[in-house]
């Protein structure tokens, strides 16, 4: 402005800055360019989830009474599938043992992928009972349900699972082994028992405020 | 040459120009649009890309009409489009090695201009805009594989988008918005078909740049140095076309030979089977166009305090917004590679480079391959961040020659030459 001031004499009370008609330039552009800015945010939002998916996302409830010692179960919750796994004595003990809580990568659960009330050895809030979201934490994919000891996984292979996209293994826990691509434990998502057998998937017992977006890696 | 109208002799065609000169507009960019004389096959890549886009464009929008875009429905009507729409499956295969075809004529593009150092002053505008449109192209590809729904449209979506939660802080709220759900699901269907189909009517728009940008300077040239007169150089219409036809026929033959004999020979078994959430394939892998990127996402390892993951989607990125920034990295004065003897080395080593990520891409990334990846991974960045100032310092290029009509008429006395060669036009 002032260059332009300089270089046109003639015109100079035109283009004088700090004059009115600036004022009103500016003025206008920076309300205009705002509510364009703000006319965006509908058409970005309109892209997040919708109120029927949230919907969708309710609390599940699933009836655990006929899961026998080493089965596990698949349920689908807010399109993530839901492992749950009604541990043997035999499995409860090897998560216990130290040859095998000493490959794993956070034996103590101390990353932040578990509501406080599965922050233990068992990472979960009945022992046998472990509910894990069966999402590898590398890049996504399922990982396949491998309790028997040994195998095609190595001798050493404690049961567990192993994820066939990269090569990620947890055990039956879900924490994850060391020097494997995953940076972390299978997260376990809120869930709390209502009865005996019945569990709810999504909601946390009483006095925990525990959120599944909270965690390190979904 | 310069004035308004045309030679034509139609008087319609006359009035309708002097209205809308849409014929002066042609008669300057084909029939005056001076072009180097001495241009080489490489320079075909370019109307090649633009024919491809044109295909992948009409083949896409009659797709468009026979397909549906619902997780239940999508993966059946592709069938259906194969099995019972007449010509759906000419038209998918088309389509579907369309793709590889553009990408094998884009990076052909890609490496000429790296070659002939076509990046230069005056042309880092176009060149940069040339790599606005690989990213285009490459979303346009990354979201049109995702339609049919079979396994690996699923699974690739699904590791595709988990890339971004590596971002700090923003990283889960940004996956669960390009989602629309809890997960890949029907919402993120609908919108990678929607933004499918608008993001090549943007590359149209970037390519029309592209152009204006090239026209202004005018074609690069094997040797790299400026046209100096019209000695130099010859109209685009009938030389090029007629050059450009040539080349468009060898390579319909090439993508023809690949639709109607091995439609299925580029692409993936896995993506026949309907995608299913609850059991991820054997193995993931990316389209062949994207291997060496796919090495580069999983070779990084921890870097300082930045995880593996967020490291290895940085350097992916990285990866094609370095290409941004090679007209100021490539610190020599001389385009053409042909004068550069150490540089003209160098550009193969990048060739193999690339190649080499690509083989890494489509394995698992265990023993010789990581090691492989991890290392062509770092000289891809090395490449171009480090050798190309460092060469353009140190290297001592040929003589160049003293016109592009002196060099083409090769006879005993450069001038002469360049000076009958004036007579004969």
């Amino acid at each position: 402005m002032a260059d332009a001031a300089q270089s046109k004499p003639m015109d100079a009370h035109i283009h004088e800055s700090g004059t009115r008609r600036d004022f009103l330039q500016i003025a206008a552009t920076v309300v205009g360019g705002i509510g364009a800015a703000i006319a965006v945010w509908p058409l970005i939002d309109s892209m997040n989830a919708a109120k029927d998916t949230l919907a969708a996302g309710a609390p599940l409830d699933i009836d655990l009474s006929h899961l026998q010692p080493g089965q596990q179960i698949v349920v689908l919750w807010r399109s993530r599938p839901i492992f749950i796994v009604n541990r043997t004595p035999a499995e409860l003990k090897t998560l216990q043992e130290s040859q095998v809580t000493g490959l794993l990568r956070d034996s103590q659960s101390e990353a932040n992928q578990q509501p406080d009330y599965a922050k233990n050895w068992h990472r979960s809030i009945k022992p046998e009972f472990a509910v894990l979201v069966g999402i590898c934490t590398h890049l996504g994919c399922i990982p396949e349900f491998k309790p028997a000891p040994g195998g095609d996984l190595g001798a050493a292979w404690p049961g567990g699972y192993f994820c066939p996209c990269h090569g990620s293994r947890y055990d039956l826990a879900g924490r994850v082994f060391a020097g494997v691509p995953a940076p972390y434990n299978l997260p376990v998502p809120p869930y709390n028992f209502i009865s005996d057998s019945v569990i709810r998937i999504g909601e946390n017992p009483a006095g925990s405020a525990f959120n599944l977006n909270s965690i390190e890696q979904l | 040459m310069t004035g308004p109208g045309t030679q034509s002799q139609s008087k319609l065609v006359r009035w309708i120009d002097y209205r809308l000169p849409i014929f002066t507009f042609m008669r300057h960019e084909l029939n005056e649009y001076p072009t180097p004389r001495n241009l080489n096959y490489w320079w075909n890549f370019g109307s090649l890309a633009g024919i491809m886009l044109v295909i992948m464009m009409v083949t896409g929008i009659f797709l468009a009409m026979q397909y549906t875009p619902n997780v239940s429905d999508a993966f059946d009507s592709v069938e259906r489009i194969m099995r019972d729409v007449n010509f759906g499956w000419l038209l998918r295969y088309l389509h579907m090695n369309g793709a590889s075809f553009f990408f094998i004529v884009v990076y052909v593009h890609l490496f000429r201009g790296l070659y002939y150092g076509s990046y230069k002053e005056p042309r880092e505008l176009l060149w940069m805009l040339g790599v606005i449109i690989l990213l285009l192209m490459m979303a346009t590809a990354f979201m049109g594989y995702v339609l049919p729904w079979g396994q690996m449209s699923f699974w690739a979506a699904t590791v595709i988008t988990n890339l971004f939660s590596a971002l700090p802080v923003v990283g889960p709220k940004v996956v669960g918005w390009l989602w629309g759900g809890f997960a890949v699901g029907n919402p993120t269907l609908n919108r990678f078909y929607s933004l499918h189909y608008l993001l090549p009517f943007l590359i149209v728009g970037v390519v029309g740049l592209h152009l204006i940008a090239l026209h202004q300077h005018g074609s690069n040239n094997p040797l790299g140095i400026d046209r100096k007169g019209p000695q130099d150089s010859i109209p685009f219409h009938p030389y090029y076309t007629v050059k450009d036809m040539f080349g468009l026929g060898v390579f319909l033959i090439a993508y023809a030979v690949v639709v109607f004999y091995f439609p299925n020979l580029l692409g993936d078994t896995q993506n026949y089977v309907p995608a299913n959430p609850l059991q991820t394939p054997p193995e993931i892998v990316p389209e062949w166009y994207f291997l060496p990127y796919y090495a580069i996402l999983r070779s990084v390892p921890d870097i300082l305090f930045i995880p593996a993951k967020l490291a290895g989607v940085l350097c992916l990125f990285g990866a094609i917004g370095v290409l941004f920034f090679l007209p100021w990295l490539d610190t020599s004065r001389v385009r053409s590679a042909r004068f550069r003897p150490v540089f003209k080395w160098v550009f193969w080593l990048l060739v193999i480079d690339v190649v080499a990520l690509g083989v890494c891409g489509a394995h698992r990334p265990e023993g010789l391959y990581i090691i492989v990846g991890r290392l062509a991974t770092l000289y891809y960045f090395i490449h171009f961040i480090v050798l190309f100032p460092v060469i353009g310092w140190l290297e001592r290029p040929l003589p160049l020659p003293t016109s592009i009509s002196a060099a083409v008429t090769k006879t005993s006395s450069g001038p002469l030459a360049a000076a009958s060669s004036v007579e004969k036009r």
